[in-house]
């Protein structure tokens, strides 16, 4: 009976353990899922992919959703040079001021700067999208249950809605999208990028990149991280070992 | 064994202020009982976890803004741009949760080993009072980030008091600071969050002072007898911590460096927005049995009542439990009250993580029942009828394996 329990005991907490793991993700609808390099103990994120995503990010869907919290400085993460991503910063405009005479005035990026938002606020970003608002990407794979396996499916997502289904005017269907519609229309199109490396540029493909791209942004101090974490675990089990001895060692004259 | 200092300096102030004779007692000298296991560790693991929370709190806070429009950049400024911000928040926020794992085994080896009973009745109190405010400690800081969850975490549990007849819509607007949660509430929230671990150590005191006034209980539940059944403190309990804390430094780096956000939830990396409710509102894991607790009653009011008064009963668990052999393992009907028991707090958790649904309401209601029935009937009935197993004559007869007078005869 005793053993009986506790055996329940523990299956239940383990039950309890793995369920609310799971508890986050996406709201019941099974999400297409791809292998990403960068999951695992040593995962490092797929440079060329990602700077594909950046081109996807900047080409695509920079039009209508912000990347506020991440810098062009940090791009140099992924492995582009310091002259790239000046450029890169160049290309993009900021208000700044007031200068010595009270104005504010326009000038071109630098590397310290964050990605421009495509709205002055969250009113004009309605206004433009038919009331909807695009969320701010920085974050968006740890902000969504399914994390990675959630964008990319959402991104190849796109179909046309069953027969019955009722779809408002300017809506879409996706068959990842709680509820199904979704007030983004589908943003990949077969070859609606021109990749520099050639890679050819199938709705899969950018949607595995954009991804990349993505998780970086939310989480990207993920590479120092694993680092860190293998050599403090080797160092934990070290200092362990040696703890287990000498705790031997002390406890032996008692015994 | 007094304590009397060699070094000049040391004795000069130990002439005008005893600090260096207690902490020797308290930390070296203090008889311990010989047959401690590893679920005595908790307690130094509790210790050690709120200092984590102190020390990477206070520098978090350095670059921290608590500021409704500011607060949730300002989290991910430390995540980005603070030099080791990441390693900094993911320590604090998954500490959180170890401090909880350790403090939940710390009260269940309570539970299991009857400590809490006489003379050790203080003790169980202070440390339910470091539990109760490790809560409100906790559930502050889950606001601080600013996120969906924070958002709504406070409005729902802000709310709670809004149940206390009369008064309640009073009490409400004047914990919000306003008539919604919003930046006073933010800022009032952060204060506490800072202020709450300091009193919290101030109890740890207490309960360390008591708990050395009375003794450490032990699997046996028998009091020390002579010097046979105890060792010193140092340095016997410090190696066996050391190596009890090294492995659960393991697994907290586990959690820390490749699953940081493992334990927290998604929504929590949405700013917070009035306007929009997440779809479930759900507490952190720690606050779950609660949570099943509150919601197994129809009636908000009575749901308030419920929840708190399923840790209002622990505190008169020293009375209730009749029986005056303290370690379950000479209590054979209690010890699978015990496992019982324990298996009602999982279902609690997991049902509390549920959304307001068939089953998952009935299930939460038996077991919502269970736990009370437990504490209020069973333990002192149990306590009046069973028959315990004989128990040792002392703690070291109970160690010292049976076979250990032949084995000194074959030495000899």
């Amino acid at each position: 009976m005793l053993k009986l329990i506790r055996k329940l005991s523990v299956a239940a907490l383990l039950t309890v353990v793995s369920i609310s793991g799971v508890q986050a993700s996406g709201g019941g609808i099974e999400l297409k899922s791809a292998t990403w390099k960068h999951e695992g103990l040593f995962g490092t994120y797929d440079r060329a992919a990602a700077q594909r995503g950046l081109q996807v990010y900047q080409e695509v869907c920079a039009g209508c959703h912000a990347l506020k919290h991440v810098a062009f400085r940090t791009l140099a993460d992924l492995g582009f040079s310091e002259a790239e991503i000046k450029a890169l910063a160049k290309e993009a405009s900021y208000v700044d001021g007031p200068d010595d005479d009270g104005e504010m005035f326009d000038r071109d990026g630098k590397p310290s700067d964050k990605f421009p938002s495509p709205f002055a606020n969250e009113k004009a970003a309605r206004a433009s999208n038919g009331g909807a608002y695009p969320p701010d990407l920085s974050l968006i794979v740890k902000a969504r249950g399914g994390f990675e396996n959630y964008l990319y499916s959402l991104m190849i997502g796109y179909e046309d809605a069953p027969e019955g289904f009722d779809l408002p005017d300017g809506m879409s269907y996706n068959a990842y999208f709680g509820g199904h519609k979704i007030a983004m229309p589908s943003p990949l199109s077969e070859d609606g990028v021109e990749y520099a490396d050639g890679t050819p540029a199938t709705v899969d493909q950018m949607a595995r990149d954009v991804t990349v791209f993505l998780a970086w942004a939310a989480e990207p101090k993920l590479e120092a991280r694993k680092n860190m974490g293998m050599k403090v675990i080797l160092f934990l089990l070290l200092m362990t070992g040696l703890f287990y001895a000498v705790k031997r060692k002390i406890w032996a004259d008692l015994h | 064994m007094s304590f009397e200092p060699k070094n000049p300096m040391v004795k000069w102030v130990e002439a005008r202020l005893p600090i260096t004779g207690m902490l020797h007692h308290a930390l070296y000298e203090y008889p311990t009982p010989k047959n401690l296991s590893y679920w005595w560790t908790f307690g130094s693991l509790a210790g050690f976890m709120l200092v984590v929370q102190l020390i990477t709190g206070i520098v978090l806070s350095m670059h921290y803004t608590a500021h409704v429009d500011l607060a949730f950049d300002s989290v991910e400024h430390i995540m980005r741009d603070v030099n080791y911000g990441w390693l900094l928040r993911y320590m604090h926020s998954n500490g959180a949760s170890m401090f909880f794992i350790v403090v939940y085994l710390h009260i269940f080896r309570g539970l299991y080993y009857g400590s809490y009973k006489a003379p050790r009745e203080l003790l169980w109190w202070l440390g339910l009072v470091i539990f109760l405010l490790m809560m409100a400690t906790a559930f502050m800081g889950y606001v601080l980030p600013w996120g969906q969850m924070s958002f709504w975490g406070a409005t729902v549990i802000t709310n709670l008091f809004g149940a206390i007849p009369v008064v309640g819509d009073t009490i409400v607007t004047w914990l919000w600071g306003g008539f919604s949660v919003d930046n006073p509430t933010l800022n009032r929230f952060f204060s506490l969050h800072y202020l709450l671990p300091f009193v919290i150590v101030g109890v740890v005191i207490l309960h360390v002072w008591a708990l050395h006034t009375t003794g450490s209980n032990n699997p046996t539940g028998i009091e020390i007898k002579d010097k046979q059944d105890s060792i010193p403190f140092h340095p016997y309990y410090t190696v066996k911590d050391l190596f009890g804390l090294g492995l659960f430094l393991i697994l907290f780096s586990a959690f820390l460096f490749y699953a940081p956000n493992w334990m927290g939830h998604p929504d929590n990396y949405i700013p917070a927005n009035p306007l929009v409710t997440p779809a479930h509102i759900v507490p952190e894991w720690y606050f779950l049995p609660f949570y099943a607790i509150l919601r197994a009653v129809p009636d908000k009011l009575g749901g308030v009542m419920l929840m708190f008064g399923a840790i209002a009963v622990l505190f008169a668990l020293p009375w209730l439990d009749k029986s005056r052999i303290r370690s379950a393992r000479f209590r054979p009907v209690y010890k699978q009250l015990f496992w019982i028991f324990l298996l009602d707090c999982v279902v609690l958790t997991y049902i509390g993580g549920q959304p307001a649904e068939e089953p998952f309401i009935l299930i939460g209601r038996i077991a919502t029942g269970y736990y009370f029935v437990h504490i209020l009937i069973l333990l002192p009935l149990v306590g009046m009828f069973e028959k315990p197993k004989p128990l040792p004559a002392s703690i070291s007869a109970d160690v010292l394996p049976k076979d250990s007078s032949d084995k000194e005869a074959s030495n000899a």
